[in-house]
């Protein structure tokens, strides 16, 4: 059944509220979601304060000079700090994005930073992507065709090129999959936003022969049709790339290749 | 969520029992079902509106003439079967357990006959005057 609280060991409780940095004229308060495997508490919430003169701009600014001048133990997942590799998704001020292009000054007051929802932590702000990569294995993001391959190169219109625009921008940072309640209730049929948008991208592609067998693989009460245009992935995307539309592409091929 | 007991691989776990091969015609029917229901639902409210004040025997009138009748057979038949679908897709979102899934949904489905059935022999005996 549907869970409406969260179970015993996930209650969130009220951490340590740590030093002001001594000195410092413009403060900014972060509250951060803190949970270790390796102790039995449960998770709480860290108080922060960050030198706004000592520190960049973005969110993930801020972690990184938390994790280097504060608490070391702070643990988040960043990489190109420049939204291109995904790694630093978070739940930041109510909204799942990427730390990285969140600027601070977008928020007011006190800014509130939790992992993506609904997933299994693995530590403070990391979240288990197991499933959530394992579902974007399943619809098989590769090229399929069983003509053999030409000498030089699988040809494409420009038309047909653009049918691939808005979805190959997609950094599989898990925003809009994990912004979806249909996911958190059945996030292990369905397949969530994110690997459905990549699905409509090779369903799209006028090179790929196997266009029938992806369809096929998606036709399911679960998998696809879980979706009720809910769009809270649209609405998360940090790209602002649209993968409700994509879900209603596919939903319309199916009806398109049966009425 | 994701069964770490399992030994299963996340690719296996994902993949499961495989796709059903279904589903678009439950997800086409729900839109076929709502687009029907636009004008016939326009047209249950006016009519029982209409009926508002008048007699037993003027109501057992109006309802059982023929193009009324097939109107009100229309409209509860699909606002049924609207109602079937519908709340077998909210079944599916929120009941997990197999033996409470397939029990809610064979409640659903025992349900919607009978108040389909139910309405449908209201109509035609109105119609037929049995």
């Amino acid at each position: 059944m549907v869970e409406l609280t969260l179970p015993k060991n996930s209650k969130v409780t009220e951490g340590k509220t740590w030093k002001r940095p001594s000195g410092a004229r413009n403060v900014k308060a972060f509250r951060i979601y803190r949970w270790d495997p390796e102790d039995t508490a449960n998770p709480r919430m860290d108080t922060y304060f960050v030198d706004l003169d000592d520190c960049a701009p973005m969110v993930l600014d801020a972690l990184i000079w938390i994790k280097n001048k504060i608490d070391p133990t702070l643990t988040f997942r960043r990489s190109c700090r420049e939204g291109v590799c995904g790694s630093c998704a978070m739940n930041i001020d109510g909204t799942n994005t990427l730390a990285c292009t969140k600027g601070m000054d977008e928020i007011k007051d006190t800014v509130k930073v939790y992992p993506l929802p609904h997933m299994a932590v693995v530590k403070d702000l990391v979240p288990d992507l197991t499933t959530f990569y394992a579902q974007y294995a399943s619809i098989q993001p590769w090229l399929k065709t069983t003509t053999p391959t030409p000498e030089k190169e699988w040809k494409q219109s420009h038309e047909d090129r653009k049918k691939l625009d808005d979805h190959y921008e997609c950094i599989l940072c898990a925003c809009c999959t994990t912004s979806c309640p249909s996911y958190w209730w059945n996030g292990d049929r369905y397949l969530g936003p994110a690997a459905l948008l990549q699905a409509n991208r090779w369903i799209n592609d006028s090179r790929d022969e196997a266009t029938g067998e992806r369809l096929d693989n998606l036709e399911d009460p679960f998998r696809l049709y879980r979706c009720h245009t809910i769009m809270n992935c649209s609405k998360a995307c940090p790209k602002n790339l649209n993968p409700a539309k994509s879900i209603a592409e596919i939903k319309k091929k199916m009806v398109e290749r049966q009425v | 969520m994701s069964n770490h007991k399992s030994l299963r691989t996340p690719l296996g776990r994902v993949r499961h029992l495989g796709a059903a091969r279904s589903g678009t015609k439950h997800f086409w029917h729900q839109r076929l079902t709502s687009v029907a229901l636009i004008p016939l639902s326009i047209a249950a409210i006016l009519l029982v509106v209409s009926l508002l004040g008048r007699n037993h025997a003027a109501v057992v009138q109006i309802l059982g003439s023929s193009p009324v009748a097939i109107v009100m057979l229309l409209f509860v038949i699909t606002a049924v079967y609207h109602m079937w679908l519908g709340m077998q897709t909210i079944i599916e979102d929120y009941v997990h357990e197999e033996l409470p899934k397939v029990a809610t949904l064979m409640a659903n489905t025992f349900f919607s006959f009978a108040v389909g059935l139910a309405a449908v022999f209201a109509i035609l005996k109105l119609s037929f005057g049995l």
